[in-house]
């Protein structure tokens, strides 16, 4: 999607803003939301793609004026109405209403503590052993297609239709762009593709620089 | 420089449920959100979460506890003090970091497949995510603000001597600059250059200059004088 998630080469947003002691949260409400968004997602209803993709539907203005917290709650509230888990009303006044439809009927209990200690310190690996065989390898050329889509994509703008070189082969992962709207897992090879940077930029950048993305099987094709 | 400890040390956090106050910081750019709208609009998602039973309190708190308290960048103090060390398990390191790290225990959420990137004196690498976020929560906790920022993502990119001389760090044209753009559920840690004078220093000394930010790669670290007396922590 090219939402305003899709920052790579953007210009005019000044400084970096590097913060000397910076606390992990500006505020108490910032840990409050880190946590509900890891806990809800326990739950299992929608894949982490899926959560990228509601964060990026925001409309650019809203996106590039919210903090990274209040995108992630944002996010979660579309999710939460998405999946019948809450009404906007009830969200809005943060009380069940007994006229809302009821729960999915599959939904599993939520974990305690000692359970989601064990997801976060196991994780969820995207990699997939059952994956399409790869199509490139380690010095290959290969273009990324131009895809525009609403859907969601990590083809980032910078480098689409720009040609690259194939310089690791990560395996076999979920694609990102079919895991996100429930199309399925379509699990394929993923690649690390180097672009020079005067590839990407032209004449301005640095002779000697490149820049990296990792990028799947059904981004890439061959290239001359 | 030791910039990773206040991730742990400095900052304890009531982890009760009175989250109406917040922190009166003040910042200069668009990425700090009025607090009010938002502290309500987070109180009203987890008080519903909890009364229909899509989350346990008890969970939350685990949750804060353990990125406030547990996991952040000494983990990857401790990786790249080991690589440092032992040339064994550098080469491991290099080439499965997943492995590698999970030796050391750092396994889990945002670190579940690992990358590790070698800086040398001509190649300087440097992480970015210029999609969302996506940063090694296992070795390095969770973001900074300006790693999540539109400054950061969208520059690195595209010029990343000038995002570097900002951090204070500037390479020479000798030097190759690599950006690795954070697109799938990989997580890159750099491993920095052992900097001059540490040679006869221990793994736990070592470990106590390793900054956060000289492993996304916005820095390096600085030749040292002399060995300091002892590591925190």
């Amino acid at each position: 999607m090219n939402g305003a998630q899709d920052l790579g080469g953007m210009m005019g947003f000044g400084p970096i803003g590097i913060e000397a002691d910076e606390p992990m949260f500006h505020a108490a409400w910032e840990a409050r939301a880190l946590a509900v968004t890891l806990a809800v997602g326990f739950l299992g209803r929608w894949s982490i793609d899926e959560a990228r993709h509601a964060r990026e539907s925001l409309p650019p203005p809203v996106y590039l004026t919210s903090s990274y917290y209040e995108i992630w709650t944002r996010g979660l509230e579309t999710l939460i109405r998405r999946h019948g888990l809450a009404t906007s009303a009830e969200l809005e006044t943060g009380q069940p209403d007994p006229a809302a439809p009821a729960l999915p009927a599959d939904l599993k209990p939520a974990p305690g503590p000692d359970a989601a200690a064990a997801i976060l310190a196991r994780g969820s690996s995207a990699r997939r052993a059952d994956a399409r065989p790869p199509r490139f390898t380690i010095g290959d050329r290969v273009r990324v297609r131009d895809i525009n889509t609403p859907a969601h994509t990590r083809a980032p703008r910078y480098v689409r239709g720009r040609v690259g070189e194939i310089v690791r082969l990560h395996g076999g992962f979920v694609f990102p762009d079919t895991g996100a709207s429930g199309a399925g897992e379509q699990p394929q090879a993923c690649y690390a593709v180097r672009f020079a940077a005067r590839d990407l930029w032209g004449e301005t950048a640095h002779p000697r620089d490149c820049v990296h993305a990792d990028l799947w099987d059904d981004h890439l094709e061959p290239a001359a | 420089m030791t910039g990773h400890d206040h991730d742990h040390d400095d900052h304890h956090h009531d982890h009760g449920h009175d989250h109406s106050h917040d922190h009166g910081h003040v910042h200069g750019d668009a990425h700090t959100a009025p607090p009010s709208p938002m502290a309500a609009r987070v109180k009203a998602i987890e008080a519903l979460a909890v009364a229909k039973g899509l989350v346990d309190p008890a969970t939350l708190d685990l949750i804060i506890d353990t990125y406030e308290t547990r996991v952040g960048p000494r983990n990857g103090a401790r990786v790249v003090a080991r690589a440092w060390t032992d040339p064994a398990y550098k080469a491991r390191l290099l080439a499965d970091a997943t492995a590698a790290i999970a030796e050391l225990g750092y396994t889990g959420r945002q670190g579940e497949d690992m990358v590790a990137l070698e800086n040398t004196g001509q190649v300087h690498n440097m992480v970015v995510c210029t999609l969302c976020s996506c940063y090694p929560w296992t070795v390095l906790g969770l973001p900074p603000v300006w790693y999540k920022s539109a400054p950061y993502r969208s520059r690195a990119v595209l010029d990343p001597r000038g995002v570097l001389a900002e951090f204070g760090c500037t390479l020479g044209d000798d030097v190759e600059v690599r950006v690795w753009d954070s697109t799938a559920e990989l997580r890159y840690l750099v491993l920095p250059e052992r900097p001059a004078g540490t040679d006869d220093w221990t793994e736990d000394q070592l470990a106590g200059i390793v900054t956060r930010d000289a492993m996304i790669g916005v820095s390096r670290i600085a030749p040292q004088a002399g060995a300091p007396a002892m590591a925190e922590g």
